[in-house]
């Protein structure tokens, strides 16, 4: 019994200290709507990944990894907007999910657990890869921070000064694939860019470092998952909402935090 | 691929090989740049005193239609001053740009030294904002420095109090003290300044020269510089390059003033017994023509 609430949370706290990091990179360089794309991705993956009758996960990793390289692609079109292209994937791979999905005779999909998050779904395989995955994206940003801090702060200054702005660009993409790819059974393709963007826009007034706003945004985020998951748990909520308004509970307190520290001054 | 090996042989029959090509007409990057930040830099020294750092052979850029480099050249050596001035819309920022590897250029070829340590002080920074960052924290970026080290680097541009300072706060002039530590704590083989001497007054582009001048003594540092100003830029660079589009006129400070081409440009005719006049307003005038009083 128990283990049904131990493999989410250990999966969902591993995600959760990985997303802090990364999920400043999101907000730094304005990466909230790619990361959004390709979570809607994710139900193309699925389709893919019932038709092809392979592993989910490794579906949606393909599917990630394709719309990744798509927009990477499209990168120096001028003629549309950013925002244009990502909402054409976005929603091009989430149409082309659902209806590939609509061939698969006899198969249904739980479109809430895909959407919303599935906590029942995981089990050690999933908490085993996910630990694995957490620890490739975790070391890779660990390694590679000071180079990545230097691109998001100033790219122009980061390229005369030798650094190769594009390949640390594609890095934070292909990092961010994949951890959308493996926190899709937690959190669910809707509310992921949430469990991104959040925390490390609550740990934005209470960082004067890049390292201290990674680490708070850690923490706020693994408050929130383990939270949620108990509040989903206890009280028969859906996961990835439970863990997402936990996450904006903390933004809000924050925000309260900063506002009353000001007028103090 | 082949046009870019021709362009360096041709560049290896001009110096001494120490060059490789990297822009060559509309090409896409060549891949030789694979050294990641600064692990590769050369030793100090360890290039010849008359080594070139930055070669640009009939560079020219386009922007839409417009013209804005036409046919440049130019070559930075190890160890030399060069003050590149011109009117607005000259093209100065443009070529420094282009040398820098951040424009394209739409022909003509540059060619950098491989690994070449530049520290660069663009006129205009865009800081990302959202990315909270001291002082510190931004000079560690550059490199492993320790306290004491960036806290020296800072006192020598009188920015010493700055170290702890959230750096998205502090002013403009103390920005490019900081700016100027880092390159300090850098130890580039050439320093880019895009206009540095904006907004400053006499003194103020004094004292930074008289830096520069010791950087260059200390580290052997090429230091190529925009600038308006004319009678400051005389007394401390090597060779001044009047750009207009393409360079009107070039050579030792000297030689430019009396050059016709350059005279002309600033509306001063030759052989009328002119000197240079000191201007000391206590105002100037806004586009408009409006008389805004200084500080």
């Amino acid at each position: 019994m128990i283990e049904l609430l131990l493999f989410p949370l250990i999966a969902g706290c591993l995600i959760a200290m990985v997303s802090g990091p990364l999920g400043c990179f999101v907000t730094w360089n304005r990466m909230a709507y790619f990361s959004d794309t390709l979570a809607h991705s994710a139900l193309m993956g699925v389709s893919f990944a019932l038709l092809l009758s392979m592993n989910t996960t490794a579906g949606i990793l393909l599917a990630c990894f394709i719309i990744a390289f798509a927009l990477l692609m499209f990168r120096d079109n001028n003629l549309l907007p950013r925002d244009t292209l990502l909402g054409i994937f976005a929603h091009g791979s989430l149409a082309m999910g659902i209806v590939f999905a609509s061939f698969i005779k006899g198969m249904q999909i739980d479109l809430m657990a895909f959407l919303f998050g599935d906590i029942l779904s995981v089990n050690k395989t999933d908490v085993l890869s996910i630990t694995i995955v957490c620890l490739v994206i975790g070391s890779l940003l660990f390694s590679h921070w000071q180079k990545l801090i230097s691109v998001s702060l100033d790219a122009e200054l980061a390229q005369v000064e030798g650094i190769q702005v594009q390949r640390y660009r594609q890095l934070l993409m292909l990092l961010l694939a994949g951890l959308i790819a493996f926190s899709i059974k937690i959190i669910g393709v809707l509310l992921i860019g949430a469990l991104l963007i959040i925390p490390a826009a609550a740990a934005r007034v209470h960082a004067h470092s890049p390292e201290r706003m990674a680490l708070v945004a850690s923490l706020v985020a693994l408050f929130s998952v383990a939270t949620g998951l108990l509040l989903s748990w206890f009280l028969d909520t859906p996961a990835g909402p439970s863990i997402v308004l936990m996450s904006f509970s903390l933004f809000i307190f924050s925000s309260l935090i900063s506002a009353a520290k000001n007028r103090a001054h | 691929m082949h046009g870019a090996f021709n362009g360096l042989s041709l560049l290896k029959n001009k110096k001494d090989g120490v060059l490789c090509p990297i822009y060559s007409g509309t090409k896409t990057l060549p891949s030789f740049s694979t050294a990641l930040g600064q692990e590769t830099l050369l030793i100090q020294g360890a290039t010849p005193s008359d080594a070139c750092l930055i070669s640009a052979d009939k560079i020219t850029y386009q922007f839409v239609d417009k013209l804005i480099l036409d046919a440049v050249s130019l070559d930075i050596h190890a160890n030399e001053i060069i003050t590149l001035i011109g009117p607005n819309g000259a093209g100065k920022s443009t070529l420094i740009k282009c040398l820098l590897g951040l424009l394209p250029v739409a022909s003509g070829e540059v060619s950098r030294k491989t690994a070449l340590n530049i520290a660069y002080i663009p006129q205009k920074t865009y800081l990302n904002p959202s990315i909270p960052i001291r002082v510190e924290g931004f000079l560690g970026l550059a490199g492993d420095f320790t306290e004491a080290e960036m806290l020296a680097a800072l006192t020598r541009v009188g920015a010493e109090k700055l170290l702890q300072s959230d750096l998205h706060k502090v002013s403009g002039g103390e920005f490019q003290r900081v700016m100027l530590a880092r390159a300090i704590l850098r130890k580039p083989e050439l320093l880019v300044l895009d206009e540095p001497t904006q907004g400053m007054d006499v003194a103020g582009q004094q004292s930074l020269y008289a830096l520069l001048n010791e950087l260059r003594e200390e580290l052997g540092s090429a230091i190529l510089m925009v600038s308006h100003d004319l009678h400051l830029v005389m007394s401390n660079t090597d060779r001044v390059i009047c750009l207009n589009q393409h360079v009107c006129c070039s050579g030792h400070p000297e030689s430019v003033s009396t050059d016709p081409a350059y005279l002309q440009l600033f509306g001063i005719k030759e052989g009328d017994g002119l000197a240079v006049y000191e201007h000391h307003h206590d105002h100037h005038h806004d586009a408009s023509g409006n008389i805004v009083q200084d500080d």
